[in-house]
């Protein structure tokens, strides 16, 4: 029977995928196989193009390639979680290829810096889905067969079956027959337990004349299995399709501004093949104001306790309405999902030049370093008055500065308590006007000269909320604005494929409860007229898998025959799961 | 005495409690290892039998002392580890509990947290197991691999009881983190459970290391097809919760970092450690597969489990870095 794909009684509409080991499915116990017995490798060269094809097919969808090809993903998956990953960490691809060069580059051919949309790695998860979906379909139209098919006949021996049971009763044969297929279907006849046939057998040999009683459940069992299977490709389509839909922008919002939901208004914006910018809905957002929380225990110190957006969101049709967005709460705006995924300061910073004009007015957006939020941020200023350098400043806004005797500088609390700002000067081309786009976090030293006092230190200039200050070298001064705006950072995602991929999801784990969890159980029954009169009745079980019920199920049955006396001698077994135990008694 | 520090004397009470429930266990076994060293070739003989039958569902054997003839050893010891080891469940419940009042939230938001409520439920698992069939040779191991356990956490994994980051303040963490935790500590039985099996079967099967008498004790669990089918069924469970901790994962992970699926190293190493999960389950289905082969995959299953406990926590830098250290 080993190697075979149909099992050798041929039930009508068994499919059993190669290599699976199922006695169930065969209809019953197999001969005593060994466990490590060598699977029959059907021969590939006498086959032909179409038989190779047929044979390869086979394998493809067999179970010992599934079970390869499932071991093949956990390890592949593997180095994307030990390398960094391009959409993660990209600065961390940069600078791995920078420490390894030669390693990094071959690795990076080999798409390991990309592992989840490597080639290999897709090549693995497409195999295994060809794979499923060519073991799944066919069972799916097995197992819509065997829904609408009857429980199998009685098999002509009991004594192989894991679970059997055997008693004399006074009740003629039919009407222990009967009383065992009624307890089979159950109390409630509009869904019974099990599915039964009530039979009759002629004489057949040294067998007497039997009724008989075939019954099966469980189909659940099988509808689950394939549940759980084809939801998985459901999952996989509808994560595919997301992928190509989606689009996701994000933009840095300060309290009091807002933007508009167009390509152009993100700071980023990255987008699936088939989305169209004509999908994005011109709604707009305004921040009205930022609050942010923080431990100030001992134990939990400054702590994040809770961030609060508050903004006004402006449909195209006029109508304006009033939102929160919290980290964990997104708020939907026409389908898309807003996040608030960063938070800083952007204190507002006017630069005037040594003949006194405004060079520089604007908000600059300090990127917290750390938990205190000392934060980077860089201004660069244009020249332009004629004749003057450019100045690029550079440093830290500190919401509650802690200046050490060094002169190094760093905020001990992420409110604004004591804030100041520590800035370095340069001087020179910022490469302002040669028009390639520029960072606006980095400052590009390469053409700059640091301002420095007399012993060659680098000038600090710091600043107060409503101070202004001198620049050095008599560039012209600095003020510092007297309000702290608060800026976030919104990140905005679309994904028209998030209610499939959960129903998808859900329905997986719910067909894999019901597959693991439901019996699937055979019981038969025959009773005829012993050798001195009184009837026997015997009764087995067989079950698909693990199943530790299935005596139980045996035993009830054959107890519905009324006045059964378990046969004296009779190769009864033991109830399929006795409690395991240990040497003893139990004290 | 505040709680957060009653808490600790708490667990530390616990682990004392399991090591004691440990040491019964042990010496319990080792007693079984010495008698009735003739029961060994009967069981032996019984088992090849059940095997015979069928390969998935070999019948379990009735208990091994009916067949010998030899006294019964008394199973005091095992008595005393149970009642230190329900000891032991009990004092660790309320240290959570105590722990989450003085937190103000639930007690399972890093990674001493974790360690302690798995522990709790690998404990709770084997006492509960236990009230239905005798499994108290599982003793040794689960108490074992729980002192192990909560040793650890307090001297290496522990943070003072505090609040949340915003991230974390969402019912999922109770749902996502609760079922995982579960789920882990499912795993760990159905792993100590595997590995009496592969050490069982290799016994049975002659092999020169575990052949010899001190590895008596052996005879005295249960046939390989029960542990197996323990296993199977423990592991089982376990795999719905797995799948349920991924999907609530994904869901709370849409809305607190903006998608479902980032292949974070979190993320990746509880994909992997489904995947050997469900491979497990097809290998018990797959012919040549089943058996001893199926119990290597829950042995390297329940490795990636505590892999991503303990390494994706404090070696990879991840969104899922809440670990507090
Ligand atoms: C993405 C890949 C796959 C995953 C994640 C997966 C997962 C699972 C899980 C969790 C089960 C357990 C349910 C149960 O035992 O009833 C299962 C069962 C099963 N799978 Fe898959 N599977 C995959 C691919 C395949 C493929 C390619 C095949 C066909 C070759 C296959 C055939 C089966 C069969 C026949 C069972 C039922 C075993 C039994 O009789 O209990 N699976 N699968």
């Amino acid at each position: 029977m080993a190697g075979r794909t149909r099992s050798s009684d041929s039930r009508e509409g068994t499919y059993v995928p190669e290599g699976i080991a199922d006695e169930f499915t065969q209809g019953e116990p197999a001969e005593a196989p060994s466990s490590d017995e060598k699977p029959q490798r059907p021969n590939a060269p006498a086959l032909g193009l179409v038989g190779t094809l047929r044979w390869m097919w086979r394998q493809l969808t067999s179970m010992r390639v599934a079970l390869m090809l499932l071991m093949l993903l956990a390890v592949a998956a593997v180095p994307g979680s030990v390398l960094p990953q391009r959409n993660q960490d990209a600065a961390g691809v940069i600078e791995y290829l920078a420490d390894h060069p030669t390693a990094g580059e071959w690795l990076d051919k080999a798409g390991f810096f990309d592992v989840y949309s490597s080639v290999w790695f897709s090549a693995i998860y497409i195999l295994l889905f060809v794979s499923l979906v060519g073991c799944i379909l066919p069972r799916s139209a097995a197992h819509y067969r065997a829904l609408r098919g009857r429980p199998p006949r009685v098999p002509s021996r009991f004594n192989r079956f894991p679970a059997k049971a055997t008693a004399t009763t006074d009740a003629t044969p039919e009407e222990a027959a009967d009383a065992v297929a009624a307890r089979l279907r159950g109390k409630l006849s509009w869904l019974p337990l099990f599915r039964v046939d009530r039979g009759e057998e002629a004489a057949r040999g040294v067998r007497p004349a039997a009724a008989t009683v075939s019954a099966e459940r469980g189909y659940l069992r099988e509808t689950g299995n394939l549940v759980f299977h084809l939801a998985l490709v459901g999952l996989l389509v509808s994560v595919a399709t997301g992928q190509m839909l989606h689009y996701r922008g994000q933009a840095i919002v300060t309290e009091g501004r807002g933007f508009a939901n167009a390509v152009v208004d993100y700071d980023t914006f990255e987008k699936g093949s088939w989305f169209r910018p004509e999908s994005l809905v011109p709604f707009s957002m305004t921040l009205d104001e930022f609050e942010s929380e923080f431990a100030s225990d001992t134990v939990a110190f400054a702590q994040a306790r809770d961030f609060t957006a508050h903004v006004t969101v402006a449909e195209p049709s006029g109508a304006e309405r009033s939102e929160q967005i919290k980290v964990n709460h997104p708020i939907v705006v026409d389908g898309a999902k807003i996040y608030l995924q960063g938070n800083g300061f952007a204190p507002e910073i006017t630069v005037h030049d040594a003949d006194g004009a405004v060079a520089f007015s604007g908000r600059v957006t300090f990127i917290p370093e750390d938990t205190m939020y000392t934060s980077r941020g860089v201004v660069k200023v244009p020249d332009v008055s004629s004749g003057l350098d450019q100045i690029g400043l550079v440093g830290y806004f500190l919401p509650t500065a802690e200046v050490n005797e060094d002169g190094s500088a760093r905020s001990a609390f992420p409110q604004p308590v004591d804030p100041l700002l520590v800035l370095e000067v340069y001087t020179g081309d910022l490469g302002l006007d040669d028009g390639s786009p520029q960072n606006v976090y980095e400052l590009d030293t390469a053409n700059l000269t640091a301002a420095v006092d007399d012993q060659g230190q680098r000038i600090k200039v710091l600043a107060r909320p409503g101070e202004t200050v001198e620049l050095p070298d008599g560039l012209g001064t600095l003020t510092l604005g007297e309000e702290l705006p608060r800026y976030v950072a919104l990140d905005l995602r679309h994904d028209p494929s998030l209610a499939f991929v959960l129903v998808f999801a859900l329905l997986a784990l719910a067909g894999l409860t019901v597959s693991l969890f439901t019996p699937r159980r055979r019981v038969w029954a025959r009773a005829y007229t012993g050798p001195d009169g009184a009837t026997v009745v015997e009764v087995a079980g067989l079950a698909r898998g693990d199943d530790a019920g299935l005596q139980a199920e045996v035993d009830r049955a054959l107890a519905a025959v009324t006045g059964t006396e378990p046969e004296p001698g009779a190769a009864r077994r033991e109830p399929q799961q006795p409690r395991i135990a240990t040497g003893s008694e139990k004290d | 005495m505040e709680l957060a520090n009653l808490s600790v004397l708490l667990v530390w009470g616990a682990a004392t409690a399991l090591a004691i429930g440990f040491i019964a266990f042990a010496v319990d076994l080792s007693r079984l290892s010495g008698a009735k060293v003739d029961a060994r070739d009967a069981a032996r003989s019984r088992q090849k039998v059940a095997v015979g039958a069928g390969v998935e569902d070999a019948p379990v054997d009735a208990p091994v002392d009916d067949a010998g003839p030899a006294a019964p050893v008394s199973r005091k010891l095992a008595g005393i580890g149970m009642s230190v080891t329900w000891l032991a469940a009990a004092l660790l419940l309320i240290a959570i509990v105590l722990r989450g009042i003085a937190a103000g939230r639930t007690p399972w938001a890093n990674m001493y947290e974790f360690a302690l409520v798995g522990t709790f439920v690998a404990v709770a698992v084997f006492v509960g197991v236990n009230t239905r069939r005798d499994v108290r040779f599982l003793g040794a191991f689960v108490a074992g691999l729980g002192v192990l356990f909560l040793v650890l956490a307090q001297e290496k994994f522990f943070v003072a009881a505090m609040g949340v980051q915003p991230a974390l303040q969402k019912y999922w963490l109770v749902l996502h983190v609760g079922v995982a935790i579960v789920a882990t500590g499912i795993f760990t039985v159905a792993f100590v459970t595997s590995v009496l099996q592969l050490l069982r079967d290799a016994r049975d099967n002659g092999s020169a290391m575990l052949g010899s008498r001190h590895w008596g004790w052996l005879d005295h669990t249960a046939t390989p097809g029960a542990l197996e089918s323990l296993s199977f069924r423990l592991n089982s469970v376990a795999f719905v919760l797995w799948t349920f901790t991924l999907i609530g994962g994904a869901i709370w992970a849409e809305d607190a970092w903006g998608r479902y699926w980032g292949w974070d190293p979190k993320e990746v190493w509880s994909f992997i450690v489904w995947v050997v999960y469900a491979a497990y389950l097809h290998a018990r289905t797959t012919r040549g597969w089943s058996g001893s082969r199926a119990a290597w995959f829950v042995v390297a299953g329940y490795a990636c489990v505590l892999f991503n406990f303990t390494g994706v926590n404090l070696i990879f830098n991840g969104k899922h870095s809440y670990s507090g250290l």
